[in-house]
């Protein structure tokens, strides 16, 4: 394939419209089919026993009471789902987490299974298991979980990254290490410098749908599973290792998704639901409930990170220092790695130093949330920022223009910069009415920056013409937010012909090649280039039947606003073919008319986004509401501006909630708290402003398009633009997020005491 | 598990005291259902009360209003009369849950449910609302205060159900007024909360007044104390500050995820001020 993906700097006809979403009504009338929307004949229904213990030694498990209950068809523990991984390590945590095998490791891990012919006998079955705990000693608290003298919670974990093995085991898996130049020249060159360390509190993605699927194991080794996910290639993948099954024989469709926000990106409970099928004979619904998501699915990390700059009194920054540990839950993960790259990503920087720790801690296992481990090095650099700036006498804004990463800037993390949004995000901030509204008393106003990579990754779509001149498109990445209808316009674009005429449908796992998930901002980046690659399969072909019924050379074809031009005078007598008139003659030119495409989409261009956030603080309660908020962000180009501008307001919406309120609260004996939206609070309609949003397109020149990932960077300003708000607001740095009503009060108090 | 409908509330008593296992009262369901769901209950026997003759309905009486067991919070925002006479207890039950949970719960079912954090109770305690509870051996009226007597447990005997909640009649110069604090703005639990019910003189001095806290101990408080350091005052600086003080004084809050001892007891003083100021104003004091 000789795909050209750089960016042409087109005009567009279809690509930057804001047509209705293809899906939009199923959603709102319900008729949308969801994870536990799908049934099949003779399903059971499958139930999971959870540890109640934050760490204890599974002794026995009695499992015989329970299988005799009239109506149970299957029970199961670790030993039905047999380790298969071979070494390898990351998939034995899978294994594991989906159902304990030695330990239990936190409130809420699986430690047993049942498949009942109802969800009473399911109960009643749970029940009957015995469970013979030995209750270890557990540790929650990052910072807590790093001293040599907290329990252990795997003995065979030696901290790699060090210059030397350790000699004693500890619960910090893996130190990283980023930056260039010296920090100790450059903060000796600082006029002024500002320490401080900070907390952030673990947070939840807090997806509206639980996590569901159906499971049917086939007596002939064959296996079918209806999930809800972002990546039901990489879940086909997993459970067809964990369960010792032939990928080709799993076929994996994915349901339509109420949310993910990268918690859809792991598996947790499928595997056991294949293994129950398996057992049974039968298939198995198994549905978590919101307890068992807040318990047993993959919150963020909670942090404690301390950050140091200095800057020279013209507002030169000339050294900057950051170290990051990240909570992992009970299994080694990557989280304080990519805090500690994103963390100065934004600036340019000439000594620049991150170090991160991966901490283990009696919690579940961390997975990826939107951007993660960004938003909570943004929150902890953009305060120490906005204080030196203030200790500088400089604006804010100024102070992060003079400091901006540009063109050909060395990232703090390693690569060079090619065009990025972070100046022009910063100036468009500056020139903003938000910027220069009055505030009135108890108010404050704040702004931050945020960076994401964006990835891009493997994609593969088909691209299909029917005999009636419509088009099918079948993509590989599970739609998240709007992007059937953002690939919809690419192809729409691409074949020249109306948005209307494109239906995109998400494929199942045996219908399309394989794709990587829906996460790193990739959905709509790559599956738009394999789209513009494939509806350029599709046009070769296009071209070679108007060809073939003119009797002309190919060569001598053009394709040109949906139709088949014969080029140059000679052919002047010969009335362009459209789209649907070679699709109505496909059968008798050469069949069916299709473009494919599989590729690699490399060269995903980096994200930047500022925020503006207006706070209304209680002094009396510490009550904060947020009255003004505006993202400004680049987007590359916006196919689908509605739905880019969706992303913008739903980052901005997701950071409100953690900033303010959302945390998971464990108590001393190591059980979660608030597994509940009543006490985890996510904020409803009514305590957020109209989100305002301005899309910036700074092209990204590995795009035909100039597309950018615009998903996850909206997240990463809000904590620290709140914060500083908040803090501008009261006079007084807040350095714990969530800035609860109780630890403002505190804090104000203390302030107030001296 | 069983499910009765009766139609008497002498039916319902009598299913109710002569139930073995646990067994279980359904009006509006927004406490029992959820808890039912989260398999912390599972009862044997469920009495639904909305069909008994009278308990659906808001009656005004010669001595003031009669409220059926039955009667869903937002009900009691649609009667006119009510809002007028007692706008507290009606904000207070119009506070609860959402809109949706508005349309189903009661405030006897909040009453019953002995949360200290029931949003209608302080409301109710404040204005010194009655329960009519009928039972196995006849009927009695009570002082709703003295309902629940720590969380998830009441005073109520076996086979005994609340039929009503009885306000008195407003005088002349009256109002009440309920704050609760919640981090957000709706769809939340209070963590602490206060309401405040005043009668006035003919000069505009507070001439009775019952205070009362939510979430700041094991059962709603009714803080005489609160009430008398009004009496007599036209609600100046230094009243409210030591009303603020008695408030915060009289909780016995614990740490929770909710909030902390401190926070509780400074907010309770902060939300009493503020509430009495509410509530002096409806009284029509200046």
């Amino acid at each position: 394939m000789n795909f050209d993906p750089r960016f042409s700097g087109r005009k567009f006809a279809s690509v930057g419209t804001r047509p209705i979403r293809p899906d939009g009504i199923d959603k709102v009338t319900g008729r949308a089919r969801y994870g536990a929307d799908f049934n099949m004949a003779g399903q059971l229904v499958g139930r999971i026993l959870r540890s109640p213990h934050a760490h204890a030694v599974i002794k026995k498990i009695d499992t015989s009471k329970a299988e005799k209950l009239a109506g149970v068809k299957a029970v199961i523990t670790a030993k039905d789902l047999p380790d298969l991984t071979d070494g390898d390590a990351a998939m034995y945590d899978i294994l594991d987490n989906s159902m304990a095998r030695k330990k239990a490791l936190y409130d809420g891990h699986a430690v047993a299974a049942v498949a009942a012919i109802d969800a009473r006998t399911a109960r009643e079955a749970l029940k009957l298991i015995e469970v013979d705990y030995e209750v270890l000693p557990h540790v929650t608290d990052v910072d807590e979980a790093a001293q040599h003298h907290a329990p252990l919670i795997n003995d065979q974990v030696f901290t790699e990254g060090l210059e030397e093995k350790p000699a004693k085991p500890s619960n910090i898996t893996k130190r990283t290490q980023f930056g260039h130049g010296d920090v100790h020249a450059g903060f000796a060159q600082a006029d002024f410098i500002v320490e401080r360390s900070f907390k952030t509190e673990q947070t939840h993605q807090g997806y509206i749908e639980p996590h569901a699927c159906v499971a049917s194991v086939n007596p002939d080794g064959t296996a079918d599973l209806w999930v809800c996910t972002q990546g039901h290639f990489v879940y086909r993948q997993h459970c067809a290792q964990l369960l010792g099954l032939e990928a080709s024989k799993l076929r994996v469709t994915s349901s339509e998704i109420g949310g993910g926000f990268g918690g859809k990106t792991h598996v947790w409970a499928e595997p056991v639901a294949l293994a129950l099928s398996r057992k049974a004979g039968r298939p198995v619904k198994l549905v978590m409930t919101r307890d068992e998501v807040f318990r047993a699915s993959g919150p963020t990390s909670a942090t404690s990170i301390d950050v140091k700059i200095g800057a020279k009194k013209d507002g030169t920054i000339t050294a900057a220092e950051a170290t990051l540990r990240y909570s992992c839950g009970p299994y080694a993960g990557s989280w304080a790695e990519i805090g500690a790259m994103t963390a100065f990503a934004c600036y340019k920087l000439e000594n620049v130093k991150t170090v991160g720790y991966e901490v283990l801690v009696n919690r579940p296992k961390t997975a990826a949330y939107r951007a993660p481990s960004a938003p909570m090095a943004a929150f902890a650099v953009e305060s120490v920022v906005d204080e030196l700036a203030k200790e500088l006498g400089m604006d804010a804004v100024d102070f992060r223009i003079k400091n901006a990463a540009q063109e050909g800037t060395r990232s703090s993390y390693g690569p060079v910069y090619g065009p990025i949004g972070i100046g022009p995000t910063l100036e468009a901030v500056k020139n903003h009415p938000h910027m220069k509204a009055p505030l009135k008393a108890n108010q404050g106003r704040g702004m931050a920056c945020g960076f994401w990579f964006n990835f891009g990754g493997q994609t593969c779509t088909d691209l299909n013409i029917g005999m009636d001149g419509t088009v099918s498109l079948a993509v590989g990445t599970v739609d998240v937010g709007g992007s059937r209808a953002s690939l919809s316009l690419v192809a729409a674009e691409e074949l020249g012909i109306d948005y209307s005429q494109v239906k995109a449908v998400v494929a199942d796992t045996s219908s399309l090649g394989y794709n990587d998930m829906t996460d790193g901002s990739r959905g709509t980046f790559s599956s738009s280039m394999a789209t513009i690659s494939a509806a350029r399969n599709a046009i070769k072909i296009l071209r070679e039947r108007a060809a073939q019924t003119w009797d002309i050379p190919v060569e001598d074809v053009v394709w040109e606003k949906g139709h088949a031009i014969a080029k140059g005078e000679k052919y002047g007598n010969l009335s362009p073919l459209s789209l649907k008139d070679i699709a109505a003659a496909s059968g008798k030119t050469g069949g069916p008319i299709a473009g494919h495409s599989e590729l690699v989409a490399d060269g995903a261009g980096v994200s930047f986004a500022t925020h503006i956030c207006d706070v209304e603080v209680d002094p009396e309660t510490g009550s904060t509401r947020v009255i003004r908020y505006t993202v400004v962000q680049d987007a590359g180009k916006a196919v689908h501006p509605t739905y880019v501008e969706g992303q913008y307001q739903g980052g901005a919406a997701q950071g409100i909630g953690w900033a303010l309120n959302e945390e998971y609260i464990y108590g001393k004996d190591g059980r979660l708290q608030n597994p509940g939206f009543l006490d985890y609070r996510i904020p409803v309609c009514s305590d957020l402003p109209m989100i305002d949003t301005q899309i910036l397109e700074i092209p990204n020149p590995n795009h035909p398009y100039g597309v950018r990932g615009v998903g996850e960077t909206s997240i990463v300003p809000p904590l620290a633009a709140i914060a500083n708000a908040v803090s501008n607001a009261v006079g007084v740095r807040m350095t714990h997020i969530p800035m609860s009503p109780p630890r403002i009060l505190a804090a104000l108090e203390a302030e107030r005491e001296g | 598990m069983r499910y009765i409908r009766p139609l008497s509330i002498e039916d319902a008593v009598g299913e109710l005291a002569k139930a073995v296992g646990p067994a279980a009262i359904l009006a509006g369901g927004s406490d029992l259902l959820v808890r039912m769901k989260g398999g912390f209950i599972e009862p044997e026997l469920i009495v639904d009360i909305k069909r008994i003759g009278g308990l659906a309905d808001i009656t005004e009486t010669a001595d003031g209003f009669r409220i059926g067991a039955a009667v869903p919070c937002a009900v009691l925002g649609e009667n006119k009369a009510l809002r007028q006479a007692w706008p507290g207890v009606v904000e207070a039950a119009n506070l609860i849950g959402s809109k949706q949970v508005q349309g189903r719960c009661t405030i006897t079912g909040n009453l019953c449910n002995a949360s200290p954090a029931a949003d209608s109770v302080p409301a109710l305690v404040a204005a010194g609302a009655k329960a009519v509870v009928a039972g196995p051996s006849g009927k009695r009226t009570i002082a709703v205060e003295s309902v629940p007597t720590g969380p998830g447990r009441t005073s109520l005997a076996k086979g005994e159900i609340v039929e009503a909640i009885l306000l008195d009649k407003r005088p002349e110069h009256a109002g009440d007024a309920y704050l609760r604090f919640i981090p957000r703005t709706e769809m939340d639990i209070a963590v602490v909360s206060a309401g405040v019910n005043l009668t006035l003189d003919d000069k505009g001095a507070i001439k009775t007044a019952r205070v009362a806290l939510g979430a700041a101990a094991p059962t709603v408080l009714l803080v005489e104390e609160a009430g008398q350091v009004l009496v007599g005052s036209k609600l100046d600086e230094a009243t409210l500050e030591r009303l603020a003080k008695i408030c915060s004084g009289a909780c016995r809050p614990i740490d929770d995820k909710r909030g902390t001892i401190e926070f509780r007891r400074k907010v309770a003083g902060v939300l009493a001020r503020r509430v009495a100021a509410i509530a002096y104003k409806r009284a029509g004091g200046k």
